[in-house]
């Protein structure tokens, strides 16, 4: 498929798991197609980095589920710091695990999942509708009942995959790109080189194969995809591109250049602009 | 004196090499857990703490990999023992084998802590990172702070957002919330303070050499409980120093963090 195939499934109000971590292998090239698109009102669920940003200073999100969101290197998304002091969406704030917790619910099909984490912060009084749940056993402790965060659709990005919706990572980390589509109804991969399925297994061994067919509906190639966030061991984060976004979206005039530049065309259009970034810079 | 082997040009100890041994002592008798620093200062300590008094620590490369050596801040390791990513580092913190140092935006006199934004929260002045693991590090494994800058803003009556949870807000919230709490001190370029006292506040412990408890005091926005004596944080061997100055941090990055 193609990046516009895969936003031309989606729909406006739906709700989008997006995986990676940070600045950290981000489907960004999916990211820079809903950009395009007229999708709007989205519900967001994401380990935040520039795939929130961006989403963000588009005006595309109606409500955010998240812990953070930071470009790593940079420690504060500069859109999404913006959006959250305009008060442009809706927040649901939750602990780092408490969205593996609510991600892992889905993926079984449960309500909830019991975690310790959350009592006693403030994450329980900004998220007025979480509950808490009492074991049934002699402890009667009192625990968080994450609920579920079940997704329309999930939008990942790896390293490789076959035609087929086989997905392999290759760098340290698989993040959570495995639970975000095994908790979403349709899910969509794209890599920096879809291989045959034989072709998988030549130099990594099979527990860097992330992703099953069963649970993706969609693959798409796109190299550099994941531009600017990290995809090692294909790209690193492109640390220079990031400061540039970065100081582009602090400032009204030079976001619009930026805009201009970058995210007016499609992905091809941005990858040559990307490119002539670096040649100017060199 | 016939001592010859005592160097005295040496250049003196910096308050960023006491923040570094200060962090690195947190460590001390914490066995073999994760150490999970974050800040340069922590991260040169418990690498420090794990060359020295600590042998058994366990450190990550800031990533997914658990080192098996102690490569200069900023190296990669030459040695890997283990694989940590994200998932399973979220798992470990349950188990509470991990001794966390986090950064603080504004910390309380009940140790509460926040990092997630400034002001009210539905539109705050001020967004920050967000509540990240916060929660969940301060109900199941030791946390300890980290300020690299002791001002009023940061040592704050109220915080605006608790992210990680202090002593009166876990006891309010009963047996779950303690079970597994625990905040063994706050290391800022001032001094290493901590929580025994009767009610749990935050008291000073020692000062870096050259701070006053006046100092201290005004830089604190709430009444510190404060000893009648009040001891200096200790000097570091000639050892500690040469691993500090030429084997973690040749680059001189505390300074960064740390002014002189």
């Amino acid at each position: 498929m193609t990046a516009e195939e895969v936003v031309g499934r989606l729909r406006s109000g739906m709700t989008l798991g997006i995986g990676g971590w940070g600045s950290r292998r981000k489907p960004m090239a999916l990211v820079r197609a809903l950009l395009r698109s007229d999708l709007t009102d989205l519900t967001v669920v994401s380990y935040g980095g520039p795939d929130v940003g961006l989403l963000a200073a588009a005006g595309k999100i109606r409500k955010l589920v998240t812990a953070f969101a930071t470009l790593d290197s940079v420690p504060l998304e500069p859109h999404f710091v913006a959006a959250r002091q305009r008060g442009a969406f809706e927040l649901v704030e939750l602990d780092e695990a408490m969205m593996m917790w609510g991600l892992t619910a889905a993926v079984h099909r449960l309500p909830f999942m019991p975690i310790r984490a959350g009592i006693a912060s403030d994450v329980m009084t900004v998220n007025p509708s979480l509950r808490t749940i009492t074991s049934p056993y002699a402890d009667r402790e009192e625990l968080v009942a994450v609920p579920a965060l079940r997704l329309d659709a999930a939008l990942v990005h790896l390293n490789r995959a076959d035609a087929h919706g086989n997905g392999q990572y290759l760098g340290h980390d698989p993040y959570f790109d495995d639970l975000f589509c095994e908790a979403a109804d349709t899910a969509y991969v794209s890599c920096e080189r879809i291989v045959e399925t034989s072709d998988l297994l030549k130099d990594a061994g099979p527990q860097t194969l992330l992703l099953k067919r069963a649970f993706v509906d969609g693959v798409v190639e796109t190299p550099n995809g994941a531009h600017f966030t990290s995809c090692a061991p294909d790209h690193d984060r492109d640390e220079a591109f990031q400061r540039h976004y970065v100081a582009a979206a602090r400032d009204p005039e030079a976001w619009r250049e930026f805009t201009a530049r970058f995210l007016s065309g499609d992905e091809d259009a941005y990858q040559a602009a990307v490119a002539a970034f670096h040649e100017e810079e060199a | 004196m016939s001592g010859t082997d005592t160097p005295t040009t040496a250049p003196a100890v910096t308050r960023a090499e006491y923040c570094v041994l200060a962090c690195a002592e947190a460590w001390r008798d914490a066995g073999e857990v994760l150490a999970s620093p974050m800040g340069t200062v922590p991260m040169i300590g418990a690498r420090l703490a794990r060359l020295t008094f600590a042998p058994d620590l366990l450190l990550t490369d800031g990533e997914a990999l658990l080192m098996g050596d102690v490569p200069a801040v900023g190296a990669p390791p030459g040695v890997v023992e283990g694989w940590l990513p994200y998932r399973q580092h979220l798992a470990l913190v349950a188990t509470g084998r991990r001794h966390v140092m986090m950064g603080a935006s504004q910390l309380d006199r009940h140790g509460n802590q926040n990092i997630s934004c400034i002001g009210d929260w539905r539109r705050p002045t001020r967004q920050l990172l967000g509540v990240r693991g916060a929660p969940v590090n301060t109900l199941n494994n030791p946390t300890s702070y980290w300020v690299p800058r002791h001002s009023p803003r940061v040592f704050v009556e109220r915080v605006d957002m608790v992210c990680g949870v202090g002593h009166d807000r876990a006891e309010a919230a009963g047996p779950s919330a303690t079970r597994y709490h625990r905040l063994p001190g706050v290391i800022t370029d001032l001094g290493v303070f901590d929580f025994e006292t009767p009610d749990r506040v935050m008291r000073l412990r020692s000062l870096h050499p050259g701070v006053t408890v006046e100092q201290v005091r005004e830089a604190t926005g709430f009444p510190l409980a404060v000893p009648e004596e009040v001891p200096y944080t200790r000097d570091p061997t000639a050892e500690e120093l040469r691993l500090i100055r030429e084997e973690i941090d040749p680059r001189g990055l505390r300074d960064r963090e740390v002014r002189a």
